[in-house]
C-alpha cells in the first residue's frame, strides 16, 4: 500500500519497468514442448532460470504482472544466497547495491540488553546478511537472464488459467491480452508465491499452524544515522504493547515493523493515519526528529504451513508456494533461493542424462527437511516475539527483565538467523565413515566452507557449475589411481571441476587446477592431509569427504547421487 | 527421580521465610512475575534439565 497521493508504483527511490507482452509463438500454432516452464517471475523463478540457464537447460518464465514487487517486502539475503548469486554469476549489482551487516542490537523498554553478532571470520569473502529491496533483487536477476536470451524466454503479462500434470509432461493453459493459448513443458516448477495459482488449480493445501500475530511493515525515507543493524525493540516507549523491528535499506529507506495486537482490527491497523501515527511515535523512540516520508506499507501473518510434498507428478514447488514461513529469522526469501537452485540442477541433470529420474525424488525430502527445520526456529522465535498464551508473556516478560541485570537470559532475544540447512539425512548423501577422522571441514550433507586463499581470492571462487571435486595432495604428480578417479568422475559429470590442493605451486592444467595447499592455510580449514577428498554437488553441499580417497567408495557416492545413470 | 545435593531442612525453612516474605514485597500484581524470574534463575543455576522438569512437574501436580 501506498499513501492516497501517489500511485501503486510511484516509489520514491524505484523506477519501475514495465515489461511489454510479447506475442508468444504458441499463439501462432507454435506446439514445442519445452523443457521447462517456470510460474513466477520472483525472485526465486527467476534464480531457478539463471541456475538451469548455467546448465544448459531452457525454461520458459510465466509472469501475471508486467513490473517487478510492488514494495520492498523480502528485504535480507544471506551470505549462503550471496555465495549462490556468485556461483550464478550475478551478485555484482547485489554487493554494489546491498547494505552488509553482521550486528543487532535488541531493547528492552528502552534499555540494550542484547548484542547480536552473527558468525563472521577473515575466510568469508561475504558478511553473514545484506539489505536490499525486493525490486531490486528482481530487476538484478531479470537484468541477468537477459544475458541468456536463447535460454531464458521471459514472457510477461502471461497468467497460468489451468494445469494438467500428465504422465510425460505438463501442459498449462495460459492467458495473455492478445488470447489463450497451450503451453507444454517436460517439468514446470512452480515459484507463484504464497497464494500459488498452480498449487489452487491442482487442489493442494498447505498443512500447518497459523501462528497468532499480525504484523505491519512500513518503509519511510528519511536521513537517519545509525549503522546497518537489526534493531528490536519490546516494550518501547514508541509501541509499549508490541514489539517492534528497525533495519535499514539502500536510498536511506528504513524499514519498520510493528506487531498488531490479536484485538487490534487489521483493517485499522493499515489505514494510512494510523500508519503514520504508529511510525511517528517509533521514530521518535529510535531518536529521528527530523524530516521522514512515508514510501510503502503492507502486513503479514507469521504462519508455519507447508505442503506435504513438494513435488507432484511434474511439478516442483518452489519457495512461498511450497512454505510460508514467519519472517523472524529472514528464512522465507533464503530459503525458497535454496529450494529453486536445489530443484534446478537435478532437473537439468536429469534432462542432460547425466541422472537418473530417482534424482527428483530426493527434491522434496531435502527441501521440506529445510522447511521443517526453519519451523522449529521460527516457531520459538514467533513464540518470542508474539507470544501465544498468558504463560508465554509472563515468561518473556520474566526473561526480559532479568536480562536488564543478568547475562543468562540474554540469549532469549536472539533472533535465530537463517543458517545453510545440511542434508545429512538425504539419502543422496554418504556416510561419514571418516568423521573422527576430521577436526574441521563440512561433514557430508552441509555446505562447503569459503576459505580465504589469499588478497581478493576465496575458495568459492573456484568451485564449478556441476560437480566439483577438492583434492589433497603431496605430491604433484597424480598416482594412477587418483588419474583414473578423476576420468571416471568425468564420465558421471562432463562439467566436473577438480580442484587440488598441493603443497606447491604446479601448473597441472591437464588434470585439474591446482590451488596451493599452503595458501590461506586451506588444509587446515578442511583437515585435508595427502589423499583426502570431498566430492561436492552442484549446489555446494558435500555428497562425500574421505579422510585418504579410495576410488570405489568416490564412485559409489556419485553413483548414490545420480542414481543408476 | 533421586535428587542428589538437596537443602538441609532448616535451610529450607529459611527459604520457606524469604519467599513468603518476597511474595508480600513485590505485591499482588507482580507475584506471578516474581515467581517466574525466580524459577528460571534457579533452573539456570541448578544445571540439570531433568531436575528443574521434574520440579515443574511437582510443582503442577494439583492443578
Amino acid at each position: 500500500m501506498r499513501p492516497a497521493d501517489r500511485g501503486e508504483l510511484d516509489s520514491l527511490y524505484f523506477d519501475y519497468s514495465v515489461f511489454p507482452f510479447r506475442r508468444a509463438p504458441e499463439l501462432d500454432g507454435s506446439e514445442v514442448c519445452h523443457p521447462v516452464i517456470i510460474a513466477g517471475a520472483g525472485p526465486v523463478g527467476l534464480i531457478a532460470a539463471l541456475a538451469l540457464a548455467q546448465q544448459g537447460i531452457a525454461s520458459v518464465v510465466l509472469e501475471r504482472k508486467n513490473t517487478v514487487n510492488d514494495g520492498s517486502r523480502a528485504i535480507c539475503v544471506s551470505r549462503y544466497s550471496f555465495e549462490t548469486l556468485q556461483q550464478l554469476g550475478a551478485v555484482a549489482p547485489f554487493l554494489a547495491k546491498g547494505l552488509g551487516w553482521t550486528k543487532g542490537r535488541c531493547y528492552y523498554r528502552d534499555q540494550l540488553i542484547y548484542r547480536l553478532e552473527m558468525p563472521h571470520s577473515e575466510h568469508e569473502r561475504f558478511l553473514p546478511m545484506y539489505n536490499i529491496q525486493q525490486q531490486f533483487i528482481e530487476q538484478y536477476l531479470i537484468d541477468k537472464a537477459a544475458a541468456y536470451p536463447d535460454l531464458i524466454d521471459l514472457r510477461w503479462q502471461s497468467a497460468v488459467l489451468d494445469v494438467h500434470n500428465e504422465s510425460d509432461g505438463v501442459a498449462l493453459s495460459i492467458g495473455t491480452p492478445e488470447g489463450d493459448y497451450t503451453l507444454r513443458g517436460q517439468y514446470l516448477l512452480a515459484a507463484d508465491g504464497a497464494r500459488s495459482t498452480v498449487r489452487e488449480l491442482l487442489g493442494l493445501r498447505l498443512q500447518g499452524d497459523n501462528l497468532p500475530g499480525n504484523y505491519v511493515i512500513a518503509d519511510v525515507r528519511m536521513l537517519h544515522d545509525f549503522p546497518t543493524e537489526r534493531r528490536s525493540f519490546f516494550e518501547s516507549s514508541g509501541n509499549p504493547d508490541a514489539t517492534v523491528l528497525v533495519h535499514r535499506q539502500p536510498d536511506n529507506i528504513w524499514r519498520v515493523d510493528w506487531q498488531i495486537l490479536p484485538q487490534d482490527d487489521p483493517q485499522e491497523a493499515v489505514r494510512e493515519e494510523t500508519v503514520r501515527k504508529r511510525v511517528q511515535a517509533i521514530l521518535e523512540m529510535i531518536g529521528h526528529s527530523g524530516e521522514w516520508e512515508l514510501e510503502w506499507w503492507s502486513i503479514y501473518t507469521a504462519n508455519t504451513l507447508c505442503l506435504e510434498d513438494y513435488r507432484h507428478g511434474r511439478v516442483f514447488f518452489i519457495g512461498d508456494s511450497a512454505h510460508i514461513v514467519p519472517i523472524f529469522g529472514v528464512r522465507g526469501l533464503n530459503n525458497g533461493i535454496a529450494d529453486a537452485v536445489n530443484a534446478a540442477w537435478k532437473l537439468a541433470y536429469v534432462l542432460k542424462g547425466c541422472a537418473a529420474d530417482t534424482l527428483l525424488d530426493s527434491y522434496s525430502p531435502e527441501r521440506r527437511g529445510a522447511t521443517l527445520d526453519v519451523f522449529r526456529n521460527a516457531g520459538k522465535s514467533s513464540r518470542f516475539m508474539t507470544p501465544p498464551t498468558r504463560g508465554y508473556a509472563l515468561m518473556r516478560k520474566a526473561v526480559l527483565e532479568l536480562a536488564l541485570t543478568e547475562e543468562f537470559t540474554r540469549p532469549f532475544a536472539d533472533p535465530r538467523q537463517v543458517q545453510p540447512y545440511t542434508y545429512q539425512q538425504s539419502l543422496l548423501t554418504t556416510a561419514d565413515v571418516d568423521g573422527a577422522l576430521f577436526n574441521a571441514g563440512p561433514a557430508p550433507g552441509a555446505a562447503l566452507l569459503n576459505h580465504r586463499l589469499g588478497e581478493d581470492d576465496y575458495l568459492l571462487d573456484h568451485i564449478g557449475t556441476g560437480f566439483t571435486v577438492l583434492h589433497f595432495s603431496d605430491q604433484n604428480a597424480l598416482s594412477e589411481d587418483i588419474a583414473n578417479l578423476f576420468a571416471a568422475l568425468r564420465e558421471f559429470d562432463p562439467q566436473l571441476e577438480i580442484l587440488r590442493i598441493n603443497v606447491t605451486p604446479y601448473d597441472g592444467s591437464e588434470d585439474g587446477r591446482v590451488l596451493v595447499g599452503t595458501a590461506g592455510n586451506i588444509r587446515a580449514g578442511y583437515d585435508g592431509v595427502d589423499g583426502s577428498l570431498y566430492l561436492v554437488r552442484p549446489d555446494r553441499h558435500v555428497a562425500g569427504r574421505w579422510k585418504s580417497a579410495d576410488a570405489g567408495q568416490v564412485i559409489a557416492a556419485m553413483q548414490r547421487v545420480l542414481g543408476g545413470a | 527421580m533421586t535428587v542428589k545435593n538437596t537443602l538441609e531442612f532448616v535451610e529450607l525453612e529459611q527459604v520457606y521465610d524469604l519467599l513468603a516474605q518476597a511474595i508480600d514485597k513485590v505485591g499482588k500484581d507482580n507475584e506471578a512475575l516474581f515467581l517466574g524470574k525466580l524459577c528460571i534463575t534457579l533452573a539456570h543455576r541448578v544445571g540439570e534439565l531433568d531436575s528443574v522438569k521434574d520440579s515443574i512437574r511437582i510443582a503442577a501436580k494439583q492443578f
